[in-house]
């Protein structure tokens, strides 16, 4: 497309409209681009506005895209200001992550001795495990996260609107088993059987503070949110720091290093500033009070400092703790000795908390992780 | 086969001739969606319309409206078919009494209990076995309140437009039902899912557009006082409440308003009948604090028919 030539083939142009889209990361499977040219072929390329709002049907599928492909449809078709003059300049921040070489390097050593690497590694863990964060080096970090993947987070169960069959009497009666066993005895319902309320676990949210205050423990605390969505799907998590940020897509892979490569890249405030009670109302107008922490387990991780305004951060907390099944707060200062909830935000916020816990090493977690699955 | 408009003003005008008046881009979308024979997902604030709009299509295309509320625990019992045990017992107990039990084998007594006559056709089903000419619109409500097995069912009966009971055999059709999906989003609703439909994200309407949504649904409301509700929920809007007001809440404060012989909003009819706009307490408590005033001010200023 960087040819001058005035493309007028409409599937021409739409496949490559679909490449600017995908340089822009909006997801753009070939169906949604094979369905856009059939819709062109019916609404004409003669009306920019008929083809703009046939691009948003058949090519956009998240509020969130809409703002890139307006700036992407006026570039392609328009001609019109460059889709790199963003007004707000994109920070592209990575994670700081242990290199793959140390890896590399400790796989290398594991082969040359079997046995006392392992030992040795599970010692190293043993020593780590009441060691603060903050202290940590990267290989730590390496090591911990091997231990965190094992911290299993469940969540506790709570009832499910779904039956499942159970021997108990005197529950629901399941008709359907109960017909299909009196047939065999010429249509006489000898053997009932019955349904009840089966299981589910509930859904947990993740709200893990990454000012400026909190970088010591960010890196390790992501590391944990991440050990709990992999795998699962009823958690979500987000990051609060100047804004608001949904990381649950990005932490599903499984491979750690590639989730948190990937919602470094997202989060585009990582050690910045932060208003607590205002990425928290962000987070319960768009999401939480909507239905997301809804009977949900609400786990906070942060110290609690807020440059906001204490009383934005109270009022969120209330409307949160309205809805929510639990509110855990996980704040790695709370093990300095002498700490008093001293942080304003911590304290505005404290009333509404249910559980109030450490969360500055791996034996704190461990903790957490209990609190968590049997709140 | 289903009708099919030639151009998205056929649409709109259509539409509108039934009470509903779209903005171009959810007119092209329901376009698209008619002509390409695509579900459309429907996806914004709750009180926007998504709704109402499956229930407008099927006024104008005068179809039957189906329609499938989900909620947690949705299953295909609820959604698709079950069958109907009491009658089914009923039935074995008449064959037992009447002797026909003993004479006929197990498997002609299940041949007769799996017959159509003991099933139960629930949403989904009755959309695709409709029987009409014109297809029924299926308007599956709120699928974020459905759990993710439910909707990777959903997939599959939306793409084939088929539905198999192992008993009797496969229900399909050739003149698919028009589908509406709408979400509140209160999760995100599989990719799959998404990709199979056409999507469009429902705002809340341009201020002219809600004074003629006003002027529509409530004829009696006169044009200076439809502009001056249109005004005050516009300046509502723009203050940060936790629930800001729908067209639904509009039109039911216009009403509300033309019943109480109310031709004019000043701060004592804005104190007192906030309640029809905004259903949170911080919400009032928030509007009292930035000033009754200022809302009032603009929907005055609103009102002026020509300034």
């Amino acid at each position: 497309m960087a040819s001058f030539t005035v493309e007028s083939n409409p599937d021409r142009l739409a496949v490559g409209f679909a490449r600017v889209l995908r340089r822009l990361d909006i997801a753009t499977p070939l169906d949604s681009v094979l369905t856009f040219i059939n819709a062109l072929s019916l609404v004409g390329i003669d009306d920019r506005q008929s083809v703009y709002w046939t691009g948003r049907a058949t090519l956009v599928r998240r509020p969130e895209d809409i703002a890139m492909f307006d700036k992407a449809f006026n570039v392609f078709w328009e001609h019109r200001e460059s889709v790199e003059a963003d007004e707000e300049e994109q920070l592209k921040v990575t994670l700081a992550l242990d290199s793959e070489e140390e890896e590399g390097s400790a796989d290398g050593n594991a082969d040359a001795s079997d046995e006392p690497t392992i030992t040795l590694r599970f010692s190293g863990v043993e020593t780590l495990r009441d060691k603060d964060f903050a202290d940590y080096s990267n290989d730590e970090m390496q090591q911990a996260q091997m231990f965190m993947q094992s911290l299993r987070v469940a969540g506790p169960p709570r009832p499910s609107l779904r039956m499942k069959p159970t021997r108990a009497r005197g529950k629901r009666p399941d008709m359907r088993a109960t017909v299909r066993a009196s047939l065999a005895a010429s249509g006489e319902p000898m053997r009932r059987h019955w349904v009840t309320k089966g299981d589910k676990p509930r859904r947990i949210v993740f709200l893990l503070d990454i000012s400026g205050s909190m970088e010591p423990y960010a890196r390790a605390l992501v590391r944990f949110v991440h050990a709990g969505v992999a795998g699962r799907q009823r958690v979500e998590a987000f990051t609060l720091g100047t804004r608001l940020t949904r990381i649950t897509r990005e932490l599903s892979s499984k491979d750690p290093d590639r989730a948190l490569r990937a919602a470094g890249e997202n989060v585009r405030d990582w050690s910045g500033g932060t208003r607590l009670g205002e990425t928290l109302r962000l987070f319960n107008n768009e999401w939480g009070v909507r239905g997301m922490a809804r009977g949900a387990i609400v786990v906070v991780l942060s110290d609690g400092w807020d440059r906001g305004d204490p009383i934005v951060l109270a009022e969120q907390m209330e409307r949160l703790h309205r809805v929510a099944f639990r509110i855990v707060w996980v704040n790695p200062l709370k093990v300095t000795p002498g700490y008093a909830p001293l942080a304003r935000g911590m304290a505005a916020a404290l009333p509404y908390v249910d559980d109030f816990v450490e969360g500055h090493s791996l034996d704190a977690l461990e903790q957490l992780t209990k609190v968590i699955n049997h709140a | 086969m289903s009708y099919e408009p030639k151009t998205t003003q056929e649409v709109a005008d259509g539409l509108a001739a039934h009470g509903y008046l779209a903005d171009e881009g959810l007119v092209t979308a329901v376009f698209l969606a008619l002509t390409l024979h695509r579900p459309l997902f429907l996806e914004g604030e709750a009180g926007v319309g998504k709704t109402e709009l499956a229930k407008s299509i099927a006024r104008w295309q005068d179809a039957e409206l189906i329609r499938l509320q989900c909620y947690e625990g949705i299953d295909a019992a609820q959604a698709v078919y079950d069958w109907d045990y009491s009658r089914q017992l009923l039935h074995l107990r008449a064959a037992e009494a009447s002797g026909e039990a003993a004479q006929s084998g197990t498997a002609e007594l299940e041949g007769q209990l799996y017959d159509e006559r003991f099933l139960l056709k629930r949403a989904l089903l009755r959309a695709i076995d409709h029987g009409h000419a014109t297809p029924p619109v299926l308007l599956i409500d709120e699928i974020d309140r459905a759990d993710d097995e439910f909707e990777a069912y959903l997939l599959e009966v939306l793409s084939d437009f088929q539905v198999t009971v192992p008993e009797i055999g496969t229900f399909r059709t050739d003149n698919p039902p028009i589908v509406i999906l709408t979400s509140n989003r209160t999760r995100d609703v599989h990719d799959a899912l998404k990709r199979r439909c056409l999507y469009h994200w429902v705002e809340h309407p341009s201020f002219d557009r809600e004074v003629e949504i006003v002027r529509m649904r409530v004829p009696e409301a006169s044009e200076v006082l439809a502009r001056q509700v249109a005004g005050a929920v516009e300046a509502l809007r723009a203050i940060n409440l936790y629930k800001p007001p729908g067209v639904a809440e509009t039109i039911d404060w216009a009403a509300a308003l033309g019943r109480l012989g109310i031709t004019e909003i000043d701060e004592t009819v804005l104190d007192r009948t906030l309640g029809t706009v905004l259903k949170y307490r911080e919400d009032h408590s928030r509007v009292r604090d930035h000033g009754i005033a200022g809302v009032v001010q603009q929907a005055f200023d609103r009102g002026l028919l020509h300034g």
